[in-house]
């Protein structure tokens, strides 16, 4: 399948191939229950030392995208099309032992639960050891001196002891240091977090996120991050990629994307949210409704069931086709999936400001 | 409770109260706590147990809520904030202290009496799958409260139950439904409405939005906000998110390892925040605005909160803290009134910070793993 008949539009990439190029991934189950389209076309690119979010709520198929990214759907009953280039190699069709290869070398990955992700028969450094030994012919003891290394480089204090520790001796953070040792212990050029500080308290949140950022600094490899909390994405992501429903509904630069978003999901998530300098006087404006089943997302737009600007597209455009992903007017590579014209979106968005037509319009449209 | 707890109880005196948390009279407050502790013992043995320790879960806290008024309690895991949550609502046991609800004494109460205090004392839990019964309706749950205290509401337990759901924002025909047909932001309005079966005038909200998804979250905090605003009920806010406890409650008090290190006004706390601990928690909040993110100082804590079996002498902060003397390690900060807070801002610091989040102009990282 080419970029071309995708059924979203090819993004603006720069001329040399990126360094990760996902193009129209599908990720089907099928069920019992009928096919569930937990990623359904998704498309995005990432260049060594930058750091795409991608943001959703649960059920948006961001956990998904990332397990494919590993090929870890192989072998199951999963259907998997689409591309996953990188570095010139294609992923989705790879055999399992030529993807055996890259997985904890070239890819690796930061699990949410550190808990279940590290086995807990074993000492952490012999874990990590491990993860070294499959990719490289050293002796067991330059394996364990690595292991050392890596767990004094996330910050874990007096590593040489440590290292004959089981996971449940640590603490959340700990695990979660160490976890992040494990998967940067071959240099991957790749990493993907899945919700990395989600079972984190605040704190320690910061300390990882900080962790992970200066570690990009000094791999200088490229990261992707999946999490629900637009906070962390703006902390340390270049790119934003929002998803809903399996698709992607915008997608663009953090700044862009946080500061001046273009798609009725992203203003509810951005709105519905409490800040630190808020007005804590205003009533939220949540989002109506929950998110949509998989198995049959809404005909069009797969958000117009919860949107409240339905009423501003001619024609119930928003309940009968579903809307591209399309450059929004000015931006170089911000891209929306909304019918909503410009115009509109103005004139819904103009009332942000003081004289507060906006918000009134967002409450009559609700 | 086992013999050997009761014996507990009647050993462990009684501290008084020291810090005066608000400027109210004791007598008006509808839910006054002082020196409440729980220990929880550590045992060995297989025959003959014998106790090597306690895990010092809630160590010695003073505060107390107004009629109507909404205190939010913060901190991060394991500071005890639950399980204050769990002594209040006599859940849990206190291991000494107080807790005074509505005029009367309740810390020591049976159960069977305590069932009286919990017309008006009720709670909401965290996780809204394990909190309601899977095999009965959505009418049975929520009228279990009035059948077991005897309340025959005029209109029927029905219709009762039926108007409870429609307050929540459910749809009344889901009456005889179970919850696993119920969304997890449903869930919770349900558990919402078994709260409110009995009209109480104070709510224990244990983490009421955190396992929801962020665009239910505002569903559930702005349905909390109307309630206690129709209805005037008390709230002690339970969370660990400091936006949606900044947002909800009119007074906040931090917990670090089993105490309260600072109660203030919302105003106060988040923008003249004195305590190091609470200061550090702000500036590690994200924010979805890339503007934030560059302007906002840094503080970076050296690993994670020590463990509440052994915790540090005197400050307990104080082996995370970039402030820490001498004296941190002697002398155990009591909670006092800031200086010049008028509105009753007490801290638990021997060096408090200035009343300015801006006035540092450079980042403090404890933490060795980062440059």
């Amino acid at each position: 399948m080419s970029v071309q008949t995708s059924p979203q539009p090819a993004d603006v990439t720069p001329a040399p191939a990126p360094f990760l190029d996902v193009r129209d991934l599908k990720v089907h189950f099928p069920t019992e229950d009928g096919l569930v389209k937990s990623v359904d076309g998704v498309s995005f690119t990432l260049e060594k030392g930058r750091t795409l979010g991608i943001v959703g709520e649960s059920g948006s198929g961001k956990s998904v995208t990332s397990l494919a990214l590993l090929g870890l759907h192989k072998g199951t009953r999963a259907q998997v099309s689409g591309e996953i280039w990188l570095e010139g190699r294609e992923l989705v069709a790879l055999p399992e032992a030529g993807m055996r290869a890259l997985r904890g070398r070239t890819v690796s990955m930061i699990f949410q639960d550190p808990l279940s992700a590290l086995h807990p028969f074993f000492t952490v450094g012999s874990q990590i050891a491990e993860a070294y030994r499959v990719h490289h012919k050293v002796s067991r003891k330059e394996a364990r001196g690595r292991a050392v290394d890596m767990l004094k480089r996330v910050g874990i204090p007096q590593p040489e002891r440590r290292v004959r520790d089981y996971p449940h001796q640590f603490s959340g953070g700990m695990r979660q240091r160490a976890m992040i040792a494990m998967s940067l212990v071959c240099d991957p050029e790749l990493l993907i977090a899945d919700e990395p500080t989600t079972a984190l308290d605040v704190t320690v949140q910061a300390q990882i996120l900080d962790l992970i950022r200066d570690l990009q600094e000094e791999f200088g490899s490229a990261v992707v991050i999946i999490t629900h909390d637009l906070g962390v994405v703006a902390d340390v992501a270049d790119d934003i990629l929002v998803m809903y429903g399996g698709r992607r509904i915008e997608y663009g630069t953090t700044r862009d994307v946080l500061k001046d978003p273009q798609h009725p999901y992203t203003w509810g998530l951005l709105q519905s949210m409490p800040h630190l300098s808020g007005d804590v006087g205003e009533r939220l404006n949540p989002i109506p409704g929950s998110p949509p089943s998989l198995i049959n997302l809404p005909d069009g737009c797969a958000f117009h069931p919860r949107c409240g600007y339905k009423g501003w597209v001619p024609q119930g455009r928003c309940t009968a086709e579903r809307p591209e992903l399309r450059l929004v007017s000015g931006g170089e590579r911000h891209l929306a999936a909304c019918h909503l014209s410009d115009d509109a979106k103005q004139e819904i968005r103009g009332g942000d400001g003081p004289d507060g037509r906006g918000a009134a319009a967002a409450r009559a449209a609700q | 409770m086992t013999a050997a707890d009761e014996r507990e109880h009647a050993v462990s005196t009684t501290e008084p109260g020291t810090g005066q948390s608000t400027d109210r009279l004791a007598a008006e407050n509808l839910l006054e706590v002082r020196g409440l502790q729980k220990h929880f013992p550590l045992r060995q043995g297989i025959l003959f147990q014998r106790q090597i320790g306690a895990v010092r879960a809630v160590d010695g806290i003073d505060f107390s809520v107004g009629p109507g008024e909404s205190l939010g309690l913060v901190g991060e895991s394991g500071c005890g904030k639950s399980t204050t949550g769990r002594l209040i609502t006599r859940l849990l046991e206190p291991t000494g202290g107080s807790v005074v609800f509505d005029g009367e004494d309740i810390t020591h109460r049976s159960p069977g009496r305590m069932q009286e205090a919990r017309r008006d004392l009720q709670m909401i839990f965290q996780d809204p799958y394990s909190s309601l019964n899977p095999r009965h309706t959505v009418g049975t749950i929520v009228e279990t409260p009035m059948r077991l205290n005897g309340i025959n509401p005029p209109q029927g337990h029905k219709k009762r139950a039926q108007e409870l759901l429609e307050t929540v924002g459910l749809n009344p025909e889901h009456y005889n439904r179970y919850p696993n047909e119920f969304s997890g932001g449903q869930r919770q309005r349900i558990g919402i409405a078994r709260a409110l079966a009995l009209r109480p005038k104070l709510i224990v909200a244990d983490e009421p939005v955190s396992a929801l998804d962020v665009s239910i979250q505002a569903q559930v905090v702005n349905l909390l906000q109307d309630l206690q605003r129709e209805f005037g009920i008390a709230f002690v806010f339970i969370a660990h998110d400091l936006a949606v406890v900044r947002h909800f409650s009119e007074r906040v008090a931090v917990m670090y390892l089993g105490k309260i290190v600072e109660v203030a006004e919302r105003e106060s706390l988040y923008t003249r925040p004195r305590h190091p601990y609470t200061h550090a928690l702000l500036s590690a909040v994200p924010e979805a605005d890339p503007d934030a993110v560059e302007r906002r100082e840094r503080i970076r804590l050296a690993g994670d909160v020590p463990s509440p079996i052994d915790p540090p002498s005197g400050c307990r902060f104080r082996t995370r803290c970039w402030k820490a003397q001498d004296k941190c390690a002697t002398v155990e900060p009591p909670l006092t009134r800031a200086e010049g807070s008028p509105t009753g801002h007490l801290t638990a610091c021997h060096y408090p910070e200035e009343p300015t989040v801006t006035a540092r102009e450079e980042d403090i990282v404890l933490d060795p793993a980062l440059g």
